[in-house]
């Protein structure tokens, strides 16, 4: 898969041609290939299929924006789109404070807060399968379970996390948060140390209080990080799926089904290409838009 | 960990100092070092520090030795688990064994190392060319490369899957083949900006006098180049495994039948087996963590580093 090594003598062909602009392109070419084949292309066919209704061996059919108003007329896709709403913006935020707290909590220089921020980064470098089991297990919903025994010795009876349609999306999400908020501590740690420190000694001097010094000295600062770290969980919460496949699988009685569990639902079980395809294509735009949107903001931020 | 905003990693070298030549100076931490302005004397916030530390690592580390205990704890149910494993026993590890772990283990290994060589070849010739030539259209082709990280997976796995049984022009069915999670994998926008980025700032004098001696591409990118950017290599490289590592969506499309699963995606037909207990998916669990731990352990410096600088340059 690498560029080809061109032998001595194709080497004087193509340095004939023209050395100099054939050389990157022969560099770019396993890359952009790749990302043609397995990125692109299913793309437009994505974009495609979703005008189509797919019939294995009879030739799709053209049906125009059926699939788009079917799909998004269905009330079950509908309820997974509020879902997917509730969770993104519950985790996206809960991450993101809770990753504030981590950071300014471990703030520092010394080994052994090193060593803390090493270990509370787990949840962030273990594969999300792996997290969906252990939380899994520690949301067993008998009172011997981790979290019930806790409760237990509070003299709680035993919740049942995931089996409750109430409860278990908020399960799901007490998850994402800390998946999350490890990543994000990281994140603004690094916005921390980019804080002019003699700020907080002039700060100081004027004999400002630690709230007012959090406010207007080191959240100016860390903005750019807090705006990234809001993108990123953003466009996360939207696309979001092994998280809710791995933990409840859209379960109980579809109180956990979002976007993509909906749309793999559909493509895969239902074997409805065509709605999946254009379930996709919407949430494909709206994550663009997003993006396009933050980074605009962004921008203006920068300029000011 | 695809990640359409994060910016390219500016030179992570430049920030930290090489470990070995200067030892980096331990200034002793003053009152205005952190933004809350905690300091080293024992006092209430000292001990609230403590306090909240410990509770810290309870909620983010500590969970992860529930794995543990209960893989190598002989109870059946999974209920009741604790923190240190009672009776210790590895027939947890066995019942998976039967269960065909390993062979799950041996696919998830062939992708992780398959994959994430051929991701950093990719993206080292790619980034190369874009740091190190100036051609027509270089703007647009880095605007490709960072579209590929606006399609992850989970929004295009449905034509995905499509392509995977019949990819266009060859028509080859790289369903139920490594090949179906290897080559998607490939292009990963994010290593191709970070590499190109921290290519761009090695001098350009160094490559002139490099091809003043006759140096050709190729030797030029291997020999002169790679050894300057390890440190972005190493970034690239972690960040690769862990999110190679972490595929779900892509390992379930692109096989034919479970024998083909990675071992992340095989705890879930444990976890479905009647006759296995939960200390048998926590063996499973061990198995597909324990790989991750390793390279995090061994490079979590440039790891954070990486995602750190990848952050504040926006």
């Amino acid at each position: 898969m690498t560029a080809t090594v061109p032998a001595p003598a194709a080497r004087r062909v193509l340095g004939a041609i023209s050395r100099k602009s054939v050389v990157p392109w022969l560099f770019l070419a396993p890359g952009l290939l790749l990302a043609l084949v397995f990125k692109f292309w299913p793309m437009a066919k994505g974009v495609w299929l979703s005008f189509h209704d797919v019939r294995p061996f009879l030739g799709d059919k053209w049906t125009g924006l059926d699939n788009y108003t079917r799909v998004l007329s269905d009330h079950r896709f509908q309820d997974a789109i509020g879902h997917t709403l509730v969770l993104g913006i519950g985790q996206s935020l809960g991450a993101i404070l809770l990753g504030i707290v981590l950071a300014l909590l471990l703030e520092g220089q010394a080994r052994s807060l090193k060593f803390i921020r090493t270990a509370v980064f787990l949840p962030a470098v273990t594969a999300t399968a792996v997290v969906g089991e252990l939380w899994r297990l520690m949301y067993y919903p008998t009172s011997d379970g981790l979290l019930n025994s806790g409760l237990h010795l509070l003299g709680l009876g035993p919740v049942q996390y995931l089996d409750d349609p109430n409860l278990a999306l908020y399960s799901t999400m007490v998850m994402g948060i800390w998946i999350w908020a490890p990543y994000n501590m990281v994140i603004i740690l690094a916005g921390l140390a980019g804080v002019d420190r003699t700020l907080y000694e002039a700060a100081a001097m004027d004999g400002v209080s630690l709230w007012q010094r959090l406010r207007h000295v080191t959240l100016p600062a860390i903005r750019p990080a807090l705006s990234i770290v809001l993108t990123l969980a953003a466009i996360r919460g939207l696309r979001v799926f092994t998280e809710v496949y791995v933990l409840t699988g859209g379960g109980p009685a579809g109180s956990t089904e979002v976007w993509m569990t909906r749309a793999y639902t559909l493509g895969f079980t239902r074997n409805d290409i065509g709605g999946a395809s254009a379930a996709s294509v919407v949430l494909l735009c709206v994550t663009l838009l997003l993006t396009v949107t933050v980074n605009h903001f962004r921008k203006r931020g920068d300029v000011r | 960990m695809s990640t359409p905003v994060i910016e390219p990693v500016r030179p992570v070298a430049a920030k930290s100092p090489s470990r070995r030549s200067a030892k980096p100076q331990r200034t002793t931490p003053a009152r205005f070092d952190t933004a809350l302005g905690w300091n080293d004397k024992p006092g209430l916030a000292w001990t609230l520090r403590i306090l909240l530390c410990a509770i810290a690592l309870a909620v983010f580390a500590a969970p992860f030795l529930t794995i543990f205990s209960g893989a190598f704890s002989t109870n059946p149910s999974g209920s009741s688990l604790s923190f240190l494993p009672h009776h210790g026993t590895l027939l947890n590890f066995e019942v998976a064994g039967e269960r065909g772990i390993w062979d799950y283990l041996g696919n998830s290994l062939v992708i992780a190392g398959g994959g994430l060589l051929l991701q950093l070849t990719v993206c080292t010739l790619a980034a190369y060319a874009l740091a190190r030539h100036r051609f027509r259209g270089q703007a647009l082709i880095m605007l490709l490369f960072m579209m590929t990280l606006m399609l992850p997976e989970e929004v295009i796995a449905i034509p995905l899957s499509l392509v995977l049984g019949d990819v266009p022009v060859v028509h080859l069915d790289l369903k139920g083949t490594v090949w179906g999670v290897i080559l998607p994998l490939g292009a990963w926008g994010f290593s191709v900006m970070m590499l190109t980025e921290f290519m761009k700032d090695i001098p350009t004098e160094i490559e002139e006098a490099a091809r003043l001696d006759g140096v050709g591409e190729l030797r030029m990118l291997w020999q002169i180049v790679l050894p300057l950017c390890k440190p972005a290599l190493g970034v690239a490289g972690v960040l690769g495994f862990i999110m190679i590592w972490d595929q779900y969506l892509l390992p379930l499309i692109a096989s034919k039948d479970p024998t083909d699963y990675t071992v992340t995606v095989a705890l879930s037909i444990l976890r479905t087996d009647p006759e296995v207990g939960s200390g048998v998916v926590l063996a499973g669990a061990v198995i597909a963590l324990i790989p991750s731990l390793i390279v995090y352990l061994l490079l979590q410096r440039s790891l954070v580093t990486g995602i750190a600088a990848g952050a504040t340059k926006g």
